[in-house]
């Protein structure tokens, strides 16, 4: 059976003054209906990884690759209208933050309604119906007043699960999710895992889920993909993160405090300038 | 050469040695930045080479600007000894032109020294302070916005008397509201920002705020707008000129010189479109110099 | 005598029916040279008892005091006020002026508080906050998030204060770059006598860097406790209990 997601030799190139910025740097691996963590610091090229299975990189910004297959389709081949195609219908993106994804001067109905209508033809009534059905599918209790709320009106976790509920609506087989919890309380990103995690079983959805936090990818995820400088420098099962082998990681793991632990100092991660430098790491 | 690239290295450098070479360096990567937009550039060679002009007037224009010869009068374009021709006194145009650079320039830099100024000040002290100072003054500044700004600047110069000065002064104080509205709209964002916060818990009161850390960050937008007004400032006092409420006969302001053209522009245009010629492309030249402006120095355009 | 002292405070924003009453009641002591900590989700007022005590929030009633001195009401606060107390902010991107170089943040911060030696005590903060003299004259978009906040700290220090507040310190930061803010911050109290109020929604950080912790929610205090009952995980609350199981890590549900 050929995997929901194929990468091979992915690369992001952005011009500035002074040279071409590798954003990414070849990063190449495949991805079946499982959950998939990409963890790495700020400017690891993980968002760019994300972004650019889509082609979502504006330009001057430029991706490459040997192929991006979705169901053994190349992205890379598709025009512009095509993929505009794919990503309404079978890639959905939630983002960091939802107050930047809603429409403000939109009810959440009417655009729940309207994304449901522009994937599904149906009549209004049936749309608002797939709308309410939505939104009891991603916990949200009051489902009628939450319709007729204005984005302003919510917390960001209500945002956030009202996201789901529109990425969703396409039944997307692959949903990619960036940062989806970092904006949000401890307490509200269980729920919304939570969410996520039924909704990936349930329908059999693939999932990539992008974060800083390793505690939380190594709770949450199946495989991990442990980013540093546009490159993967280590790959293994999630519940084996705490084993991690590459210095980089292990250095990540270690610079975090424990509640469980004391430690009258943190330990500080060492840079090797040759992580940036030997190739990716191709997960088996 | 390699000298060259050693001031380069001096100046891109990210480790300055001192403030000046850190202030320098700033201002080459503005620069760097504002080089690279074709378009600013060719304004600032424009409004460099008005610059010259205006400087060396008496060496490059070929003919006295009052000389009269009204055995000359309304000569065409092209005629030998008058490049652009003569005006209805036999006056040459092209030096005419050349000694109202120094009139423009003197406009344009008086009223962009005042309005600015003025708007930077009430707009950064209504902002910061709020409450009834904000209201008063920004009713003020209501007042003035709701006047269309020739009318007001023609009531100005009636009351105060025709001349070049009354006209900046008159274009000035109609022109510094929304400098004003742009500082305030600024400060309010400013006002709550972290950084500001934490020079207020080092004891820091409203004047060394307002003047050492909210100005710094107004004033390149004010340029900026002020740049792309430049246009509308020049027009403005062209407009009075032409009204015979700005610089009196026999000086040779562009506005002024239209007109003095005005009447006879059905059988000799040259005489009106020449100056008018000259206010588009200076007007024109300021233009492109806020646009390139604005990317190099407007703080929302910075990463 | 504490280091600072908080009784029956309250803080509000607005008038009238917009009034939002942000902490209730809040009664607290930290002690000279303690790490006093203050956790909670947000908008459950943590953040909010600092802004009022050092005047960013001008609305309060109650009383505070720092190393004995009332604080004022409002928020005009005298000199000795500014000299003993001091803020870490949550950004370094916000709070540090777009275009003032580190040595303009310094010195401006030196002068304000009337030192005459400013030179001297500039490159000495630096190296405090272990940076060094190469950074001194750069721009804060040449900086990193760990050097701003770096910086930042040393605007901190510069009117040699006993209490530093620390509001989400390193919330915006990597989580190795985290490490380095928390070693300084560790080593700072330990070579300056420093007293720390710390506000984190990271209850790992929290426990790391202090020894007392108060849990809010919603505005108001709902306990105060050890940091070894905290890792224990014995608090006396449910809300802190829920928060605590939170904060663990994510279970499959």
């Amino acid at each position: 059976m050929t995997p929901l997601l194929e990468v091979e030799d992915l690369w992001v190139r952005f011009p500035t003054r002074t040279g071409i910025l590798d954003a990414v740097r070849g990063v190449s691996f495949t991805l079946g209906r499982e959950r998939l963590g990409i963890v790495g610091e700020s400017g690891s090229g993980k968002s760019m990884t994300g972004r650019s299975i889509l082609r979502l990189i504006r330009p001057p910004g430029q991706v490459t690759a040997a192929h991006i297959r979705l169901d053994g389709e190349d992205l890379m081949q598709k025009s512009e209208a095509q993929m505009r195609q794919v990503r309404g219908e079978r890639i959905s993106m939630v983002m960091q933050d939802p107050k930047f994804s809603l429409n403000p001067v939109m009810s959440v109905g009417d655009q729940l309604i309207e994304a449901w209508r522009v994937h599904k033809k149906g009549s209004r009534s049936e749309a608002r119906e797939r709308a309410l059905g939505m939104l009891e599918a991603v916990s949200i209790r009051d489902p009628e007043r939450v319709m007729r709320a204005h984005p302003h009106e919510l917390s960001g976790g209500m945002g956030q699960r009202i996201m789901i509920a529109m990425m969703l609506i396409p039944d997307p087989e692959l949903l990619i999710a960036d940062e989806p919890t970092s904006a949000l309380d401890v307490s509200v990103q269980a729920q919304v895992l939570q969410i996520m995690d039924r909704l990936v079983q349930d329908r059999g959805m693939g999932l990539i889920f992008i974060s800083h936090d390793l505690n939380l990818v190594a709770d949450f995820c199946d495989r991990v993909l442990i980013m540093y400088a546009g490159r993967v420098v280590e790959t293994c099962e999630a519940d084996k993160l705490h084993e991690a082998k590459h210095p980089y990681t292990r250095g990540l793991l270690n610079s975090l405090p424990r509640l469980d632990a004391p430690q009258k100092r943190l330990e500080v991660l060492r840079r090797d300038p040759s992580w940036a430098e030997t190739p990716s790491v191709r997960p088996s | 050469m390699t000298e060259m690239t050693g001031l380069r290295a001096w100046l891109l450098t990210d480790t300055p040695h001192s403030r000046g070479q850190a202030r320098l360096a700033n201002l080459y990567h503005g620069w760097l930045a504002f080089r690279r937009n074709p378009m600013a550039m060719f304004g600032l060679a424009i409004l460099i080479a008005l610059l010259a002009i205006a400087a060396l007037a008496p060496w490059i224009a070929p003919h006295d600007p009052f000389y009269q010869d009204l055995t000359a009068r309304l000569q065409p374009l092209g005629t030998p000894g008058h490049p652009l021709g003569t005006d209805s006194l036999g006056r040459d145009i092209l030096s005419r032109l050349i000694y109202g650079s120094r009139i423009t320039l003197y406009i344009v830099t008086l009223v962009a020294l005042i309005a600015p100024l003025a708007g930077l000040i009430v707009g950064t002290v209504s902002g910061y302070l709020g409450g009834w100072v904000d209201l008063v003054l920004m009713r003020i500044t209501d007042i003035f916005l709701a006047f269309p700004r020739l009318v007001l600047a023609l009531a100005f110069v009636a009351a105060l008397g025709a001349g070049i000065e009354n006209a900046v002064l008159a274009i000035a104080l109609t022109a510094w509201p929304p400098y004003a509205r742009i500082a305030r709209a600024e400060t309010l964002t400013l006002r709550n920002a972290d950084f500001i916060s934490a020079v207020r818990l080092h004891g820091a009161g409203p004047i060394r705020i307002i003047t050492r850390h909210i100005w710094p960050l107004c004033i390149s937008s004010l340029i900026v707008r002020v740049t792309l007004d430049m246009a509308g400032i020049i027009l403005a006092a062209a407009g009075l000129g032409f009204l015979g409420l700005g610089a009196q006969p026999p000086s040779p302001e562009w506005g002024a010189m239209i007109s003095e053209g005005r009447r006879f522009i059905l059988d000799h245009w040259w005489v009106a479109t020449m100056p008018g010629l000259a206010i588009f492309t200076v007007s024109l030249a300021f233009n492109l110099l806020g646009d390139g402006l604005r990317d190099v120095l407007d703080p929302k355009g910075e990463k | 005598m504490s280091a600072l002292f908080f009784d029956d405070v309250s803080v509000w924003f607005g008038e009238g029916r917009d009034r939002v009453d942000a902490v209730r009641h809040a009664n607290f002591r930290v002690g000279h040279g303690e790490s006093f900590g203050l956790v909670g989700e947000s908008g459950s007022g943590k953040s909010t008892i600092m802004r009022a005590l050092t005047g960013l929030a001008p609305d309060w009633s109650g009383r505070m005091a720092v190393n004995g001195n009332p604080v004022r009401s409002g928020h005009r606060r005298d000199r000795n006020f500014y000299k003993s107390v001091q803020m870490v902010f949550q950004d370094p991107y916000a709070s540090l002026h777009p275009r003032q170089s580190v040595d303009q943040v310094l010195s401006e911060t030196l002068h304000l508080h009337g030192f005459r030696d400013i030179e001297p005590r500039i490159v000495r903060l630096l190296d405090d906050v272990g940076l060094g003299s190469a950074f001194r004259f750069r721009y804060p978009h040449q900086l990193s998030g760990g050097q701003r906040q770096r910086v930042a700290i040393a605007r901190a220090l510069a009117p040699e204060p006993s209490i530093l507040l620390l509001d989400e310190p390193t919330s915006a930061l990597d989580v190795s770059v985290q490490a380095e803010i928390l070693n300084l911050l560790t080593d700072l109290r330990a070579e300056h006598k420093l007293t720390f109020l710390m506000v984190s929604h990271d209850l790992a950080v929290v426990a790391h860097m202090c020894e007392r912790i108060a849990v809010m929610q919603a505005g108001e205090i709902v306990e105060v406790m050890g940091v070894d009952e905290m890792r224990a995980l014995t608090p006396a609350h449910p809300y802190t209990r829920k928060l605590l199981q939170a904060s663990l890590g994510y279970t499959r549900g």
